[in-house]
């Protein structure tokens, strides 16, 4: 069993020293029970809408592996891993990622950094302005097991979650900063209903645990939509959290639910089968040096 | 013959449609976290004209703060209407909030005096900046937040006065248009006199917004909401308004873009603000 807490944070923007703190206080209540796994949303210590203060807030991931390092020790002893949403400084290469790190040791542990493969810079959004994108999807060994990190709009392309569960993936973890629309006839905005929808269809159709974890809270004026939720491998939405406030989710993880919930409905195993007639049809756009024959 | 099953027509009006109790819940966390958590300001001040917009914003700084928290500012001109000052005193007493009467009319008179050419345009639009004028300096003196009251219907038609209606830096209805501000009202259970009267500037007498624009809000919202999602002339035509009606909000829209953007700045750096330097406003 791996216990999880997701955290609906409310960073101040900009105040990073202030926000390492306020997640000391987390860390602090979280210790109250047990927990594996901390999930927290992008850009979750400096507010999603920097613009170029980017430049100024972005760090390698070793500093803020070790910062987070430091304000979990701080509290105490023990092991924990936390996945955490930051604005990424390589050499001079910015991006939006989000990283597996292992707390609690001398030296923090980074499993995995995961850089936002898919940048929304459109509407209300510009994130390519101002980050570079990621190139690649990894599957990484979590304390729960293979588990992919896709980042807010990642997640909006169905090739991700499919490609993340394909490389192994049980778990997905959705680091994610949404802002608020769609003030419809229904009693939750818009952009959540879609998300709810998307996240429960990606957890149905592979079998994978999914851990979503949204930002909350107003940055001038665009209000982060939170909804924090997990959802099991049957699709089910397992804990829910409101779209404003700060707040944290508990949920088990059951690594047996993904082997029944995959025999009852086995429609990654289908697609394993069927992917190599679909990735090789030669009329998709994809670049190629060879191409093997489609039909046997 | 098997069944048919024909998709409903297209309604022009159901995109607009607002959950009142999910847009008031946001809209008040909206002002709590920007006057509450990025400022540290625990009150708020508004005009209060007796119009419906106002009184919805009232209704939200007071369920956000408090209403102890809300101050109110009506300021009347000599000719006001008398109904505007009793719709505002009924939001007032609704409410239990703070409330005072500042004139403007001496402030006003003092400068239309040194303009005796002013048209009705011009004395309006010293009104509204006059009243703006009002509304900081009580700002300064309450050490409240000045809150902002234009709708985003009057702020896409270029309805307002620049640097006036638009000033505070703060609005919680900026981006609902005029029927979803009435939907809210409703919900918010504003009196049903302000929400029934028809909405005016009460600039001069018997003046309304739908004369001024030459639309109905309803028309006009429906129009304006195709505009902006994107939608061509003709086919708005087609999903059932008038080429007349269409043209005249897309006329209006397009020549106002520049009253929804600070004054332009010519740029001559590679660290021209906004431009180049770039910072959120919360930052």
């Amino acid at each position: 069993m791996t216990h999880v807490a997701l955290v609906q944070c409310k960073p101040r923007k900009g105040d990073y020293a202030g926000n390492l703190a306020a997640l000391g206080t987390i860390f602090a209540q979280l210790r109250g029970a047990p927990t594996d796994l901390i999930v927290l949303p992008e850009a979750a210590l400096t507010g999603y809408f920097l613009e170029g203060a980017v430049y100024e807030l972005a760090l390698a991931a070793p500093a803020f592996a070790a910062d987070l390092n430091r304000v979990w020790r701080a509290g105490g002893s023990g092991v924990v891993d936390v996945v955490c949403g930051f604005f990424e400084n390589d050499a001079g290469t910015f991006y939006n990622s989000a990283l597996y790190v292992r707390l609690g040791g001398a030296e923090p542990e980074i499993v995995h950094v995961h850089r936002k493969l898919f940048l929304p810079t459109y509407g209300v959004f510009d994130e390519e302005r101002f980050h570079t994108r990621g190139r690649r999807l990894g599957v990484f060994a979590s304390t729960f097991g293979p588990a992919a990190i896709l980042i807010c709009e990642d997640a909006w392309h169905a090739i991700t979650s499919t490609v993340a569960a394909l490389k192994g993936a049980r778990l997905i973890v959705v680091p994610s900063a949404s802002p608020g629309r769609g003030l419809g006839a229904g009693r939750e905005l818009e952009n959540v209903v879609h998300w709810k929808s998307m996240l429960a269809n990606v957890a149905q159709e592979h079998g994978v645990y999914v851990l979503y974890a949204g930002l909350t809270g107003f940055e001038g004026g665009k209000g982060m939509s939170g909804s924090s939720c997990a959802f099991s491998p049957r699709g089910d939405v397992i804990v829910e959290a409101p779209a404003l406030g700060e707040c944290v989710l508990r949920v088990v993880l059951d690594n047996a639910e993904v082997d029944v919930a995959r025999s009852t409905l086995p429609l990654l195993g289908d697609l394993q089968s069927a992917l190599p007639d679909l990735w090789f049809d030669p009329e998709l756009p994809l670049p190629r040096a060879s191409r093997e024959p489609v039909e046997s | 013959m098997i069944a048919e099953i024909v998709a409903p027509r297209y309604d022009p009006g159901a995109a607009l449609v607002i959950d009142g109790a999910t847009t008031a819940a946001w809209l008040e966390g909206f002002l709590r976290d920007e006057l509450v958590g990025r400022r540290n300001i625990t009150r708020a001040v508004l005009g209060l004209s007796g119009g419906i917009d106002s009184a919805v914003v009232a209704y939200l700084c007071a369920r956000a703060l408090g209403p102890q928290n809300v101050y109110a500012i009506r300021m009347p001109y000599r000719h006001s209407s008398p109904d505007s000052l009793a719709d505002a005193q009924s939001v007032i007493d609704a409410l239990g909030i703070n409330a005072e009467t500042i004139e403007i009319s001496d402030a006003v008179d003092a400068y239309l005096r040194c303009a005796p050419d002013a048209d009705a345009r011009r004395r309006g639009n010293v009104m509204a900046r006059m009243r703006m004028l009002v509304l900081f300096d009580q700002s300064a003196r309450l050490g409240a937040l000045p809150i902002g009251t234009g709708n985003k219907t009057e702020r896409l038609m270029g309805y307002f006065t620049w640097h006036a209606d638009d000033t505070p830096p703060v609005n919680p209805i900026g981006d609902l248009f005029k029927t979803q501000v009435w939907a809210l009202a409703r919900h918010l259970g504003v009196p049903v006199a302000v929400i029934d009267k028809p909405p005016s500037a009460d600039l001069e007498a018997n003046q309304t917004d739908e004369g001024d624009l030459g639309i109905t809000y309803a028309k006009a919202d429906q129009i304006l909401h195709l505009i902006l999602s994107g939608y061509r002339d003709p086919t708005i035509v087609e999903r059932g308004f008038t080429p007349a009606d269409v043209a005249l909000v897309r006329r209006r829209v397009d020549t106002t873009h520049w009253k929804r953007h600070l004054p332009t700045t010519a740029l001559v750096s590679a660290t021209a603000i906004n431009e180049f330097y770039l910072r959120p406003v919360d930052y």
